[in-house]
């Protein structure tokens, strides 16, 4: 049964409750052992105490709604159990001993405490770093599609763009900067530079490729059924790439959100990057890991969100590929 | 009026070489001439290599013979078209596309969906996929994928149905229900069709007619007429007797072909 190769992990009410129980040992530690650092653990304790109680009540839902939450729960709690036990050893090593010792490795309770203390400035660098990172991958989502199926659909495009995008898809888009900020009015149009070509390669590469392995049965039967040339192109050869388009995306996120970051760092007056460095040149470390941490949740999100669209456009596909 | 006749295709001459890598020739079909009469069913039987599958593709348009002509209606056929429907062995379906959007592919691309969306559905009740519109090619068996090309094909309401064995990866059960299909649908609609296939019950059940193809190099080498009155009987003595004789046919094409190739080994 598929729905047990997904959760394959014990169904066990005691490896949950063992989970909570970790999350709360890590709780106990947290509120009684006493701070060796001056850190206020108060918004750490809350955040455990809102997961603990989180968990709880989705498990308390479970009852009452299908979608597999019981078995999603079940299958994370030797996780999450490890996840607090974690916490718990990392809190003491830190704020209650000292033994990591600040700037450089803040515990838990102090990452937690700058992310509250700085969410006005946390907010605005992620916007700031969302908007080029859309703006760039959305660019060059689109000339890497519109590129890829010129290559993969035209001899002469193949002749003259191919070997462009073979060359210059090579070179890591960071190579670009000290260029993009010469050549752009303002850092952010540089970044959206940046950021477009690290994606558009990669996309047009994938593109060209899916298009040309179209196999040449369905062209075939397409144009027994009446389909012109430009009927096969729409609705044979691009629909059968879509699968390369997204791999071609994944792969373009990636190099995207490094690229953002690196930029950001180097050029721009705002965004994660910036405060990353901004932090570091204050030696206010607690806030690279605070930056860390938003970031690792804001590009996760939109992994997550690129799924969702890839589960919907590759819907055809489920049960073909594992 | 060649509109009016009783040929619907021409197939004149025709010889097809194929080169391979090393620019040597091969004669798949050789000097190859047949009528294909308007609303028969004909099948083409015979070893692999013997050309049935090329001489299919010349007929849709798919490949050109190097020489001899072929026609339908008496124009040259030069290209595929809609009129000349084609079902591939595999890769049969978009697998993109559920069963009502591949069998929807031919009025769509022609444009002429939005006034015809309800043949679809009759489509997929002819071929007796009702209940499956939605699924995606993956998620159906393989006799109910070949129904869907099938009926994806007809919806055009070409001239000829070319199928290039359809049958010929399926199980036997699933085999004997689709010729049923196939031979229901050849009844309700009139339609000319001409099937490749490499069984020799599968051909006699369904065809008026059957030639019988030989290898290297490929050619029609007899035509049989299945001169079975009423419902077809795989049983029937008459049904044996042609089984036989396509089977002598058959036989005997390998041993003319095994032959010219120990007179060529010898010289």
């Amino acid at each position: 049964m598929s729905k047990n190769n997904q959760y394959w992990k014990p169904q066990s009410v005691a490896w949950f409750f063992a989970a909570l129980g970790s999350l709360f040992t890590a709780l106990v530690v947290g509120r009684y052992v006493p701070n060796v650092q001056p850190v206020n653990s108060d918004y750490y304790l809350a955040t455990l105490g809102i997961v603990i109680f989180g968990l709880l009540a989705l498990w308390v839902l479970s009852v009452f709604v299908k979608w597999n939450l019981r078995e999603r729960l079940y299958h994370s709690s030797q996780l999450i159990f490890a996840i607090g036990i974690l916490l718990t050893v990392w809190d003491l090593l830190s704020t209650k001993s000292g033994t990591l010792q600040l700037p450089f490795f803040p515990g838990p309770p102090q990452i937690i405490e700058v992310i509250v203390n700085e969410r006005g400035t946390l907010l605005v660098s992620s916007l700031y770093s969302l908007r080029l990172f859309f703006v760039g991958l959305i660019s060059g989502i689109a000339l890497g599609i519109v590129t890829g199926v010129l290559i993969g659909w035209s001899r002469q495009w193949n002749y003259w763009l191919f070997p462009i995008i073979k060359l210059t898809g090579v070179i890591p888009s960071v190579a670009w900067i000290p260029i993009a900020i010469v050549i752009f009015p303002t850092s952010f149009v540089a970044g959206v530079f940046l950021i477009t070509i690290a994606s558009w390669f990669s996309i047009a590469f994938m593109v060209a490729q899916g298009i040309l392995a179209t196999p040449k049965a369905y062209y075939e039967v397409a144009r027994t059924l009446g389909a012109s040339n430009r009927y096969l192109l729409f609705h044979v050869a691009i629909p059968n790439t879509v699968p390369n388009i997204f791999t071609g995306i994944a792969t373009a996120t990636g190099l995207s959100f490094l690229t953002l970051v690196v930029s950001e760092m180097v050029g721009a007056k705002a965004g994660l990057g910036w405060y990353i460095n901004w932090a570091r040149a204050w030696a206010a470390y607690d806030k690279v890991y605070a930056s860390i941490v938003i970031m690792g949740i804001a590009f996760s999100v939109i992994l997550a969100v690129i799924t969702l669209f890839k589960n919907y456009f590759l819907r055809w596909q489920r049960g073909i590929v594992k | 009026m060649t509109n009016m006749s009783n040929t619907l295709i021409e197939i004149r001459n025709v010889s097809r070489i194929y080169y391979d890598t090393n620019g040597k020739p091969t004669e798949v079909l050789q000097n190859t001439s047949l009528d294909i009469r308007r609303g028969e069913f004909i099948s083409f039987i015979g070893a692999s290599g013997c050309g049935k599958t090329t001489l299919l593709r010349l007929i849709a348009g798919l490949d050109q013979p190097q020489g001899g002509t072929l026609s339908i209606e008496g124009q040259r056929i030069t290209e595929p078209t809609f009129e000349r429907g084609y079902v591939f062995q595999q890769a049969a379906l978009f697998p993109w596309k559920t069963v009502e959007e591949n069998i929807a592919f031919g009025l769509k691309a022609r444009k002429l969906y939005k006034a015809n969306k309800s043949r679809v559905q009759e489509y997929i009740n002819l071929v007796g996929l009702t209940g499956f519109e939605r699924a995606y090619p993956h998620e159906i068996s393989g006799g109910m994928v070949q129904r869907a090309a099938i009926a994806r094909a007809l919806i055009n309401e070409p001239k000829v149905l070319l199928l290039d064995e359809p049958l010929g990866a399926l199980d036997a059960f699933t085999r004997v229900d689709l010729q049923d299909t196939l031979r229901r649908i050849w009844q309700q609609t009139g339609i000319t069709i001409a099937l490749v296939t490499h069984d020799v019950d599968e051909a006699i059940y369904l065809s008026d007619r059957i030639a019988i193809m030989t290898a290297r190099p490929g050619r029609i080498s007899e035509i049989i007429d299945v001169n079975i009155t009423g419902e077809r009987d795989r049983n029937d003595d008459q049904f044996i007797l042609i089984r036989k004789k396509a089977l002598e046919k058959l036989h005997l094409a390998g041993e003319v072909f095994r032959d010219i190739r120990g007179l060529g080994e010898a010289i």
